[in-house]
């Protein structure tokens, strides 16, 4: 299997995507003092609560009262600050969805929304906080920037870019800690293009988040059954700018795959499915929730249980191929 | 209303601003009457006498250090639109684009279209008080000694998010807030105490940690006093300004059907001979 090696790392270690992001705000508000950081009361399990040790007069706890710390968060914006918003992403986006629309998205507003326990892998809570509709809804509103990270070195690099360019911005953090997919030196986060991370030929895998390093394990497996797998990665689906790169993809390969840690509606396999119905029509085969609520239960085993561990998608692409 | 506003009566300014939301929603054919008069004179003090904010807005020097008002019940936008446009904000013969395509006076106040004068886009309710929280925030942080007004309506005070905004303003000591509420008992569906009583409201707010005075909301006087009191004030301050929704016009008073209706040709005449 052919790797981009310049930019990947071959034995990654595992590290906790939250801290990335607590470690890159205290950073951010060293360089900026216009960098405050509201939070709902999960200040150390998203760990806003290094800024707040930092920089305790610029972060804000609203307590447990999301849709005023949205609206606060639209406030300080006004009056020019660079407002970091956290909490759960079951609490961050449906929660105070009328909140982010009108005053966040319509007056597009400079507020930064990082939601940490996104997707199924909360795990043991179960389906009241297992967020599997929140990149849907995020996806949905005009002028909505939205990225999701796939490791503790792309967190970073999505948090310092989402500081430095303007407008609402929503970035899905994951619970789990993962294994570091990206090689700190040499990747740098960039929204224009999606990341080739294997040359394939057989199908394309588009991904992103915490199903990436699930996806190349995946390809490895099928590469021992002689199919070359090619995976896409693509953080940022909105603004989407690696339609082009997709397209290609999908021209050589003939069929494409999406896999996320989301429903099927509205994530990234809408998006592919958008981009190709409109450009280049393919089969597509969408793994992700399949229009359910989640469960209790370990990590891995809701992974394997929702059909998002490499073993799976590996059993799942074979048969897409068959087809 | 024709020349500078400092050679009119408080009543002539107050009568043109009714007679332009009027002649606004009636050539619109849409809009909300009874909230928007109920206000005039709320809006007409805090703009003539309380706030300081320059007409040549962001081309002032003082931009920065302007008061800042947010009109959290957005529906009320023509009196709003009215005032900023009879003050010099932007050009009164703008009102009549009020709520048409391509117009800057959208339906609910927008900072979209770059409007003179507007601060927040509002119009979903129970978000003008988080938001004006948020402002006061950065405002401390930046030793800005500029206040943030924020205008509620009461039938708004019973959105949730509006107790933990209140809940938060007394938490973080926000003495850089004073919080009107356009208290005209009225709303879509019939009066606020058979829709969902808000109580003794005054109580409430001073249990949410709040300095409250009530006031009659029409009377000049005394919402120039309550909101001297209140620009002083070092505690989040609140004003319940008793109002009546339609004031002004005889039948539009304290009639929920005006809420959101406009008056037709005959309507509208009889209206302006009211406030001649």
């Amino acid at each position: 299997m052919i790797i981009n090696s310049s930019f990947l790392k071959t034995d990654g270690e595992v590290k906790s995507p939250r801290s990335a992001y607590g470690e890159t705000l205290v950073e951010l508000g060293e360089k900026n003092k216009n960098i405050v950081v509201l939070d709902a009361d999960l200040s150390c399990s998203t760990q806003t609560c290094m800024f707040h040790k930092k920089f305790p007069e610029r972060f804000f706890n609203s307590g447990i009262a999301e849709q005023d710390m949205m609206t606060t968060a639209a406030g300080l914006a006004l009056a020019g600050k660079i407002p970091f918003v956290s909490t759960f992403a079951m609490f961050a986006t449906a929660r105070c969805l009328d909140q982010i629309r009108n005053s966040i998205c319509y007056p597009k507003l400079n507020v930064k929304i990082v939601a940490t326990h996104g997707g199924i892998t909360v795990g043991e809570d179960g389906a009241s906080h297992q967020a599997l509709e929140d990149v849907s809804f995020m996806r949905s509103i005009p002028g909505m920037t939205v990225i999701i990270p796939s490791d503790y070195y792309e967190v970073k690099e999505a948090v310092r870019y989402a500081a430095n360019t303007d407008g609402p911005f929503y970035i899905r953090v994951s619970r789990t800690n993962l294994k570091t997919v990206f090689d700190e030196s040499n990747y740098k986060f960039d929204p224009k293009n999606a990341v080739k991370i294997t040359d394939g030929k057989d199908v394309t895998v588009v991904t992103n988040g915490e199903t990436l390093i699930e996806a190349i394990n995946a390809a490895k497996m099928l590469e021992a059954d002689g199919i070359s797998a090619e995976i896409l990665h693509t953080p940022q689906i909105k603004p989407f700018f690696a339609a082009d790169d997709l397209v290609q993809s999908a021209k050589k390969t003939g069929k494409v795959v999406t896999v996320e840690n989301h429903s099927i509606i509205g994530g990234i396999g809408s998006v592919v499915c958008e981009t190709l119905s409109e450009k280049h029509p393919t089969p597509v085969l969408r793994i992700g929730t399949n229009d359910v609520f989640g469960q209790s239960g370990e990590q891995r085993v809701l992974m394997e249980q929702y059909g998002l561990t490499s073993e799976k998608l590996y059993e799942k692409i074979k048969a897409f191929l068959k087809k | 209303m024709n020349g500078n506003i400092k050679d009119i009566s408080f009543k002539e300014f107050t009568n043109t601003v009714r007679g332009d939301i009027l002649k606004m929603i009636h050539g619109a054919k849409s809009g909300h009457p009874g909230g928007s008069l109920s206000c005039v004179e709320i809006l007409s003090v805090l703009y003539t006498k309380i706030l300081n904010v320059p007409v040549e807005w962001k081309k002032s020097s003082d931009f920065n250090k302007r008061d800042r008002f947010i009109l959290s019940k957005g529906h009320a936008s023509a009196c709003l639109y009215s005032v900023l446009a009879r003050l010099g904000f932007f050009n009164p013969e703008e009102l009549m684009t009020f709520r048409k395509f391509g117009s800057r006076l959208q339906g609910h106040p927008s900072t979209r279209y770059g409007l003179e004068g507007i601060e927040a886009s509002t119009g979903s309710l129970g978000q003008g008080l988080s938001m004006a929280s948020g402002v006061a925030l950065g405002l401390k942080l930046d030793k800005n000694p500029a206040k943030v007004y924020v205008l509620m309506g009461d039938g708004e005070m019973q959105e949730g998010s509006v107790w933990e905004a209140l809940m938060a303003i007394s938490h973080r000591k926000l003495d850089n807030i004073v919080v009107i509420v356009d208290r005209n008992n009225l709303q879509i569906d019939g009066s606020c105490d058979d829709v969902k009583s808000l109580g003794c409201l005054d109580k409430k707010l001073e249990a949410f940690g709040f300095e409250v005075q009530t006031v009659d909301g029409h009377s000049e006087d005394e919402l120039t006093k309550a909101l001297s009191t209140a620009k002083a004030s070092n505690k989040p301050f609140a004003i319940i300004a008793n109002t009546i929704k339609g004031k002004g016009i005889s039948f539009m008073e304290n009639n929920a059907g005006w809420h959101g209706k406009a008056p037709k040709d005959a309507e509208l005449e009889a209206a302006m001979e009211e406030i001649k």
